[in-house]
């Protein structure tokens, strides 16, 4: 079963195309993220999804029930917008009984129900509160408690942790799945930060231009990205540019733009020789050593001269220049077990299994 | 230190010119205003201490019956005005394109750029019986001979409007203009109707501006001179035009003193009214959040 379901989705404004031939299913009770830089539509998106814009064509269905023409207050979909859109003018007991009372439910049902959802998100008592004297992360609880308290049959929102700061935003980011979990309830969660859909999302789409490139688990997006933009853009990379110039099983040979020659492993399908392609090494697939030993077979080596060393606690780099100017980020660990050290200035190698080289067509190319 | 002390000076020299201004032109006439007209005539020359004045005014009819017929009267400007301004503002401020805002904008400003008197005289070459709307009527027959639309209360209500609009729809437009769309679209998102959105969100997130522009508004009305004057004639009965009576015809200056210190208080108290009806308060109004 499917809460919602977008077919062909297409919206232009004028000769512009926001949102181009989009489909996609989100089973009931999941997460599902549409991650795309900004401008890439997903705004467009989810503004059609509330009701706010009409596609130009395509249909969209809420639990199978096709919903374009629907006006936005007759939709079950809710909403919780980027900067919150809490009424000031109301308190937080107020706020939450509002679509209740847009329903025409009695006095005493809205009370009560507002009493259980607050006490759902954890904040109870805070009727009589307010907006001004919550703090950012409870005004987050207290949007979706003023969704939820509807039952909608699906909850959009719209980057609403891009106003908190860092770590209340890794804080909410758990907190917002757990609420997910909580309520079971489908969310549609659009971002253009990788880190929150990867973490909270049980299925994501990533958009670009208008077009979703790829729907799939994080994991999946992660580990087997189907186009360079979605390696690109997912995750850490390092990215070398060059054009195929053999292929066996799936290796495939890459004549480097910097020069030299790289194996890597086919991304994708359909590539012939010449084409310019990306090959993507993620940071956390190198390993970098002092001493040159001799490369195993089935393993890429190149040399450089170690630039900088960024430390981040468990996500620290090592800034690695190759002696044909290109930089490299990989992967250091620091604690007391760790291996080689390495100062700025050291000759260093770094290795990394073929396969965990993937190659590309290259973007706006093939 | 010596930060502080340029600090000192240069609020010192900011309150100056403020405080000469409420000191001698508003403070200080009041109090001349308020002691004269606690000053009883006995003689030529002679007056006693007393509040003979306002006792005169309280038994002649005429006296506050004007006084209640102008605070009426203003209210239904001030309300006339609201229904008329909040649309447009609203069309300012949220409806029309960004770039024509600020041309809407002027085009409301244009009408303060000829004085009230000629704005007046303009209502009378429409509206008197050779004008041009009675002209008009005649030409395409639906009336048979001049008719005076001039002198009537409708046509003071009306002149009125057109004076002190402008002022309703200022306070209006910055208001409206700081609430943000997503207000709006939240409350379709949550079921709520055009009424609804109107009534829960839109008027409530307005109020501060329709208070501040109520009270310029009825206080304006109230305090005006020269439209109820010249488009009411003998007839309009504007308490204003008793206190110019009072000072200038009758020469009778302790009688116009108690007139303005008695419309001063019961425009104020009309206005304290209002605000405890609308369960507003005057520091929330004027300085927001």
């Amino acid at each position: 079963m499917f809460d919602l379901q977008g077919d062909s989705l297409t919206k232009r404004f004028g000769s512009f195309t926001a949102v181009r031939d989009v489909s996609f299913e989100v089973p009931s009770g999941s997460f599902f993220s549409i991650l795309g830089p900004s401008g890439c539509g997903k705004t467009t998106l989810m503004r059609m999804i509330a009701g706010f814009e009409e596609p130009t064509s395509g249909d969209i269905r809420i639990k199978g029930t096709s919903v374009v023409g629907t006006p936005p207050n007759k939709r079950n979909v809710k909403m919780v917008f980027q900067h919150l859109a809490l009424f000031p003018m109301m308190n937080i007991g107020e706020n939450i009984a509002y679509g209740l009372k847009c329903r025409g439910e009695n006095k005493v049902d809205i009370r009560r129900k507002v009493g259980e959802v607050l006490d759902r998100i954890g904040l109870p008592g805070v009727e009589e509160k307010q907006v001004s004297q919550l703090s950012g992360g409870q005004k987050q609880r207290i949007a979706i408690a003023r969704c939820m308290v509807l039952e909608p049959d699906v909850l959009l929102l719209d980057e609403p942790l891009g106003a908190l700061d860092l770590k209340l935003r890794e804080h909410m980011k758990i907190e917002l799945k757990q609420l997910q979990h909580q309520f079971d309830t489908t969310f549609l969660y659009i971002t253009h930060d990788q880190s929150e859909a990867l973490v909270m999302s049980d299925n994501v789409a990533v958009m670009k231009s208008g077009r979703f490139e790829q729907i799939g688990p994080p994991e999946q997006l992660y580990h087997a990205p189907q186009t360079a933009f979605v390696a690109g853009f997912v995750g850490d990379s390092n990215r070398f540019e060059g054009r195929l110039s053999a292929r066996a099983g799936d290796e495939a040979r890459v004549t480097l733009d910097a020069g030299g020659e790289m194996v890597a492993r086919l991304g994708q399908e359909g590539l012939s020789d010449g084409a310019a392609v990306s090959v993507f090494v993620r940071p956390e697939a190198i390993s970098a050593h002092a001493t040159r030993g001799a490369a195993a077979a089935d393993m890429v080596a190149v040399e450089g001269t170690v630039d900088s060393l960024l430390f981040n606690g468990a996500n620290s780099r090592l800034l690695v220049k190759l002696d044909d100017g290109t930089q490299i980020e990989s992967s250091h660990t620091t604690g007391a077990g760790a291996g080689a050290r390495f100062a700025p200035g050291d000759r260093v190698t770094l290795t990394w299994a073929v396969a965990d080289g993937l190659c590309f067509a290259a973007e706006g190319g093939a | 230190m010596a930060r502080s002390d340029a600090g000192k000076l240069s609020l010192i020299l900011l309150m100056t010119p403020f405080l000469m201004w409420i000191v001698l032109l508003i403070i200080l006439p009041q109090i001349g205003i308020g002691y004269l007209s606690f000053q009883e005539k006995v003689g030529p020359r002679q007056y006693v201490f007393g509040v003979g004045n306002y006792v005169e005014f309280l038994s002649e009819p005429i006296y506050w019956n004007t006084l209640l017929r102008t605070a009426w009267m203003s209210i239904l400007v001030t309300i006339l005005a609201l229904m008329i301004g909040f649309p447009v503002a609203y069309y300012i401020a949220k409806i029309a394109r960004k770039r024509s805002r600020a041309a809407l904008f002027l085009l409301c400003l244009i009408p303060l750029w000829v004085s009230d008197l000629v704005r007046a005289f303009g209502w009378i070459v429409l509206l008197r019986e050779t004008g041009v709307i009675s002209g008009a009527l005649q030409s395409v027959g639906l009336i048979g001979g001049p008719v005076e639309l001039l002198y009537n209360d409708i046509t003071v209500v009306i002149g009125l409007v057109y004076t002190v609009v402008l002022f309703m729809i200022v306070p209006l437009v910055s208001t409206l203009e700081g609430m943000d769309n997503s207000l709006l679209e939240a409350g379709y998102n949550l079921g709520g109707t055009r009424f609804t959105v109107f009534r829960m969100i839109v008027v409530p997130y307005a109020m501060p501006g329709i208070v501040a522009g109520c009270i310029i508004v009825f206080m304006l009305t109230a305090g005006s001179y020269l439209t109820p004057i010249l488009l009411g004639g003998k007839n309009s009965m504007w308490f204003t035009e008793q206190i110019y009576t009072q000072f200038i015809t009758r020469y009778n200056w302790e009688s116009g003193s108690t007139f303005g210190v008695l419309l001063l208080l019961f425009t104020s108290a009309v206005v304290w009214l209002g605000l405890r009806l609308t369960g507003q308060n005057l520091a929330s109004t004027v300085a927001k959040e």
